[in-house]
């Protein structure tokens, strides 16, 4: 019958405004920026550089291999390599770079840093408020601004977190393994009967 | 209980208020004053009203759509219409280079002036009426036929096609829905036998036990009711009928290129119309100032009229929260097609209630009439086209 | 006749004079309103209620409404080329100053025949109703044909065309 539609969507839309009211799973509102939604584990926004340890410079990750200045989609990362090298995790000397700025303004948090880092050494942060007043320079980030610590990873993203510190783990385990062999190996020949060292070849 | 001295006080109050201000000037001035009072009361009370509406719909529309309405201005939001006024008093007044600026400057005057108009001749309580004319609701039709001009006045200045569009549409709207506002309100004139609103209030204001006689309560009362609101609806350009400014089609329609003082203007003018088309439908059909039952009728009048009123407004906030937006064409179809023979029909019935004298006889007739056309009706006139492969007709 | 009648007065004539001297056509079409408004602003003056607010539904709530249409719906709101005034205007000028010459004779003869110290009788819409469907009710059914034919006729023009039968 005409008009049928009209008074079962009233009733419907009455019905609405007074529950919302009442019922909490009606009314999903949250009155930002007095009440936060919580923050969701796999939310990216912009990168971070990771550090392991409490020095930032001496514990950080990245060496330099500039992959991620490559295939990020809108060139925002630059970096410039050292001319030294430093230890990194395991001990083996690699570069580090003397400077890794991100272009927050410009950086489109698609997240192909992250993928294609074979270090472990770029995360994804969940920070948003970060507004600034300053047009000129306030959105690039350079490496100081950038680095975070291990624990602050463990903060934003546990799981994810975890699985990095195994692998880790593991490969540092691996490289020690191999180490203790060789030095096993070494210590072996050594105490083991050998031709004398002179006329050797 | 309803005549003691106190009640009868606090129901006129407003006017033994104006009585009282205008006796300290001398007696020749004192009608000239009177007037000027009430048109001052009129000109303060009806924009305070809609600045209270403008907050009360936004928080309405919010809770019908399961979120908060504004909220940070005030307690409750409740101030947001002093940030919406300062906001549109303080921005820039563009005017395209290429629109024609006499016409364009004049189109929101005549609106809010046609609008304001026909609060003269509306009974706002007991003896409250401002101005008393014998043909009180031809004037108020006359003058909401004057804010069509605006609206034309408005789409043609502004030299934008978009504009003009919406004007064109604004019009052919009102004026289909002008012919139904019309005869619905005749039904009401041939029974009260009067053109004058303070007599029709008069005439519904008589009980039977407890029991109001107002319009809306007999069969041919509210089917005029009903098509007096959804005239009343495409009058004002409200939603579902608001297809010649709805944001998402054209814009803003006939006001698109209106900015700041002109487009609150325009705002002002059409939730003024809103009041004014509520404010005689409370009168016509739901008996104006007088008592839903007669021993409420201590309450003071002015407080049952503003009441109703407020609760018509209610009900288009309601209406526009519910209902998506009707295209032109059905809306124009559903005027020519459902809404005017049905009131073209009321006409007959109501005459026919009108000769068939006191009983239960007429009410089973009338009601069982009135049921049957709208259900055939409803059939046969909103039968939906069926649509084949488009023809274009080019024009020549 | 008091100042209120000279300014109305002013307000039709001008409202008139610019309808015809205006350039642009819809500026014109909104002068013809102010006419309007002014002849009903007379009527009112005249105590003629109903007749006043006819007015200013009919005219300006209507016609004038009509008359825009009719000037955006023809493309006649470009300006004119030439001057406003056609080249045969003294010949309108003696034919307009003819039907004046014949109105105001007429209006003339009328106050001859009706005296002047009679009172203006009131009359109410109730009157006008009795009036119409009383002793005027064959003008009142005539002009009701009228419109029905006229609403008839703009239906046909704006109909679409009939569908062609399908091959």
């Amino acid at each position: 019958m005409l008009g049928e539609g009209i008074l079962k969507g009233m009733a419907e839309t009455a019905k609405n405004f007074f529950l919302s009211y009442v019922s909490k799973e009606r009314m999903t509102t949250v009155e930002y920026p007095e009440k936060r939604i919580p923050a969701v584990e796999a939310a990216r926004v912009f990168p971070f550089l990771v550090y392991d340890g409490a020095d930032w410079q001496a514990g950080m990750r990245c060496v330099a291999c500039q992959i991620c200045e490559k295939e990020c989609p809108p060139k925002c990362i630059f970096i410039e390599k050292s001319k030294d090298k430093k230890p990194d995790y395991v001990g083996k000397l690699q570069f580090y770079p003397t400077r890794f700025d991100i272009d927050v303004s410009v950086c489109m948090s698609c997240q192909i840093c992250v993928e294609v880092c074979p270090f472990e050494a770029i995360k994804m942060d969940n920070q948003f408020e970060l507004a600034t007043g300053d047009r000129f320079g306030g959105l690039l980030y350079d490496r100081h601004q950038l680095a975070r610590s291990n624990e602050y990873y463990h903060s934003v993203h546990p799981t994810e977190a975890s699985q990095v510190d195994v692998r880790l783990a593991a490969e540092k385990a691996k490289v020690e393994g191999k180490a203790k062999a060789a030095a096993e190996a070494a210590a072996q020949k050594a105490a083991s009967p050998t031709p004398p060292a002179g006329g050797g070849s | 209980m309803a005549t003691s001295p106190l009640f009868t006080h606090l129901d006129q109050i407003f006017i033994l208020l104006c009585d009282w201000l205008v006796g300290f000037l001398p007696a020749a001035l004192r009608p000239a004053a009177g007037v000027v009072l009430g048109v001052v009361a009129i000109v303060c009370l009806f924009p305070a009203l809609f600045a209270l509406t403008t907050v009360f719909e936004r928080k309405g529309l919010g809770r019908i759509q399961n979120r908060l309405g504004p909220n940070r201005v005030g307690p409750f939001g409740l101030l947001q219409p002093i940030a919406d006024g300062i906001k549109s008093l303080t921005k820039e007044d563009v005017v395209p280079l290429s629109a024609n600026a006499a016409v364009h400057f004049l189109a929101p005057l005549v609106l809010v002036v046609a609008v304001f108009m026909g609060f003269a001749v509306l009974p706002m309580g007991r003896n409250m009426v401002l101005v008393d004319m014998d043909a009180g609701l031809l004037f108020f039709f006359a003058m909401g036929a004057a804010t069509e001009l605006s609206v034309f006045m408005a789409g043609w200045s502004s030299r934008n096609k978009y504009s003009l569009l919406g004007a064109m549409r604004a019009v052919a709207q009102m004026i289909s829905y002008e012919v139904v506002l019309l005869l619905s309100s005749v039904a009401v004139v041939m029974i009260s036998g009067s053109l004058s609103l303070p007599k029709i209030v008069d005439a519904q204001n008589t009980y039977t036990g407890i029991f109001p006689h107002w319009y809306i309560f007999t069969p041919w009362g509210l089917a005029g009711f009903v098509m007096y609101a959804i005239a009343a609806t495409a009058e004002t350009n409200r939603s579902p009928f608001d297809l010649p400014e709805g944001e998402s089609e054209l814009v803003a329609g006939y006001h698109t290129e209106y900015s700041g003082f002109k487009f609150a203007l325009f705002f002002l003018g059409e939730y003024l119309a809103m009041f004014s088309i509520s404010g005689l439908g409370t009168t016509l059909f739901l008996g104006g100032w007088s008592a839903p039952f007669s021993f409420l009728a201590f309450i003071p009048s002015w407080i049952w009229f503003f009441s109703k009123v407020m609760l018509s407004i209610f009900v288009f906030i309601w209406m526009r929260g519910t209902l998506p937006r009707l295209r032109q064409d059905q809306l124009m179809n559903f005027a020519w097609k459902f809404v005017l023979p049905f009131t073209l029909l009321n006409l007959f019935v109501t005459a026919l209630w009108r000769f068939m004298g006191e009983g239960w006889l007429r009410w089973v007739v009338c009601s069982a009439i009135l049921a049957a056309a709208y259900v055939l009706m409803g059939r046969i006139g909103m039968r939906s086209e069926h649509f084949g492969p488009r023809r274009y007709r080019y024009a020549e | 006749m008091s100042p209120i009648f000279y300014l109305l007065a002013a307000l039709t004539i001008g409202g008139g004079l610019a309808a015809v001297l205006l350039k642009n056509l819809v500026h014109a079409a909104l002068a013809t309103t102010v006419a309007f408004a002014g002849l009903a602003l007379l009527y009112l003056e005249l105590d003629a209620q109903f007749a006043g607010f006819a007015q200013i539904l009919v005219y300006i709530g209507a016609v004038a409404i009509l008359i825009v249409f009719a000037i955006l719906l023809t493309r006649g709101s470009d300006l004119p080329k030439d001057s406003v005034f056609s080249r045969t205007w003294a010949v309108g000028l003696v034919i307009a100053a003819a039907v004046f010459a014949v109105l105001a004779w007429a209006v003339l003869q009328s106050l001859r025949a009706v005296p002047q110290q009679m009172a203006v009788p009131a009359v109410t819409v109730h009157d006008i109703g009795n009036a119409l469907v009383g002793r005027y009710v064959l003008p009142l059914e005539i002009v009701g044909l009228l419109l029905t034919a006229a609403t008839v006729g703009a239906v046909i023009v704006a109909m679409h065309e009939k569908e062609r039968p399908k091959p």
